[in-house]
């Protein structure tokens, strides 16, 4: 008779700070690239890719330590994680979980990918980014982007 | 405060108003001055004879005065002014702004900024809500837009202005039938969009096909840069050529429009048919600017 492998946390619990579990698998790093957390700046963090999970066959979780996110930062992970969950933890306790909604509008975090648009020129402007059922609509220039998101993050 | 930027901001009901009051401005013998001692900054980034000449007669007519600026050249974006200081400063000296400008997007940018309304006088290949007003208006005076059947042929992929008509006749429910050269077919996401809106589209080889259920022939230019080179370009010009052979045989009530300029997508000699709407259809610029005019001034 086989035994079943022991169960063994992947990553270590945090005293405070931000879970992000339910990641659609793959997409740890985008979602962090959203957050606006890169090796530069000062979070620490620890990352599972591709971890086993009953209902996404595989998933990506992140943890940030001492940094509690807030909805409006965390919704516009809901255009690549539609899934995710976000925990928020203090002293080791889920103070707080909540799932994502994408924003009606998105200020910043997407390019356009029309060359000809006005947002990618050095006018004072941020992108701006409508969101419709079949993707996202440039403010600006109508253009209507339909798949692969993640590229477009600014 | 009212601005004009793109027809996807228009419901049917604000078109049809619109087209209304260009018709009774149209028919209307006294003169209309409602822009009496208004003064309306044309500022065109680009070169455009058509459009700007009807701006400016259209402000004349209503009573207004007009200053320009006709060329990068000839304003302070050479000196590496944005557009959005530009508008601002501008707002101060005028009562509205019609702006013609390369980059998509950039009348919705200056509306942001101005202080006065803005007027998308075209963006690049993006909006050009007046030409589409204006080809709708020159439909509506030959037959209801309800439920007909249109033609769009020639380059579809990058020809704004059969995406906006198409856009706004997707208001009225009509058939439209696409005819393109290879790699010039209307893209997807327009395709799409118009789906959704309930136009159906349908893609033909050849508009002999389709020639004769045809209420409405949209033509636009075929341009040489589009194509791999001179022979292949003359080739798909001439199959795509207007003539009155063509015309043989087609509805009593069919009308020929064009944007203009023309490069020989249309025979001359198709200009004494009466089917050809495309001078008449320019013309038709000056009751349409005057009533969108009208409409950001109230």
């Amino acid at each position: 008779m086989t035994e079943a492998p022991p169960r063994q946390l992947l990553v270590s619990p945090i005293k405070d700070g931000t879970v992000i579990d339910h990641i659609t698998a793959g997409e740890a790093l985008n979602v962090l690239k959203i957050l606006g957390i890169t090796g530069t700046t000062n979070e620490r963090l620890s990352i599972a890719t591709n971890v086993v999970s009953r209902d996404m066959r595989r998933k990506d979780i992140v943890k940030i330590e001492d940094r509690e996110l807030m909805t409006e930062e965390v919704d516009r992970i809901a255009l690549i994680a539609p899934r995710a969950t976000i925990n928020i933890i203090r002293e080791y306790r889920v103070v707080e979980k909540k799932g994502v909604e994408i924003p009606s509008i998105l200020i910043g975090v997407v390019r356009c990918p029309n060359p000809g648009c006005i947002s990618n020129t050095e006018e004072p402007i941020k992108s701006r980014f409508e969101v419709v059922e079949k993707g996202l609509r440039c403010y600006y220039c109508d253009n209507l982007i339909t798949r692969d998101i993640a590229r477009h993050i600014i | 405060m009212y601005h004009i930027i793109s027809i996807l901001d228009f419901s049917r009901e604000q078109i049809d108003d619109l087209l209304e009051k260009a018709r009774r401005i149209n028919e209307n013998r006294k003169i209309e001055r409602s822009l009496e001692g208004k003064q309306v900054a044309l500022l065109f980034f680009e070169p455009s004879t058509r459009t700007r000449m009807s701006f400016a007669s259209a402000v004349s007519r209503l009573g207004g005065t007009t200053i320009c600026v006709d060329s990068v050249e000839g304003s302070s974006i050479i000196k590496g002014e944005t557009l959005a200081d530009t508008v601002r400063v501008v707002s101060g000296y005028v009562d509205a702004i019609v702006l013609r400008h390369p980059k998509e997007g950039a009348a919705r940018l200056a509306s942001e900024f101005a202080s006065v309304p803005v007027i998308n006088a075209g963006d690049g290949a993006g909006q050009h809500p007046s030409q589409t007003l204006l080809d709708l208006y020159t439909i509506r005076q030959s037959m209801p837009l309800e439920r007909i059947n249109v033609g769009l042929i020639g380059d579809l992929r990058y020809g704004r202005t059969a995406h906006s008509l198409a856009q706004a006749l997707s208001h009225y429910h009509v058939n439209l039938f696409t005819i393109a050269p290879n790699g010039l077919e209307l893209p997807e996401t327009i395709q799409i969009e118009l789906q959704d809106m309930g136009t159906e589209i349908c893609e033909c080889a050849e508009v002999k096909d389709v020639i004769r259920d045809l209420d409405v022939l949209y033509v636009t230019r075929l341009q040489r840069e589009r194509f791999p080179d001179s022979a292949t370009f003359v080739n798909v010009q001439q199959s795509y050529r207007v003539t009155p052979q063509l015309l043989s045989g087609v509805r009593d009530h069919m009308i020929v429009l064009h944007p203009l300029p023309r490069a020989g997508e249309i025979d001359p000699a198709v200009d004494s048919l009466p089917h050809a709407r495309y001078f008449e259809q320019a013309r038709n610029g000056i009751p349409v600017r005057m009533a969108m005019l009208t409409e950001v001034m109230q």
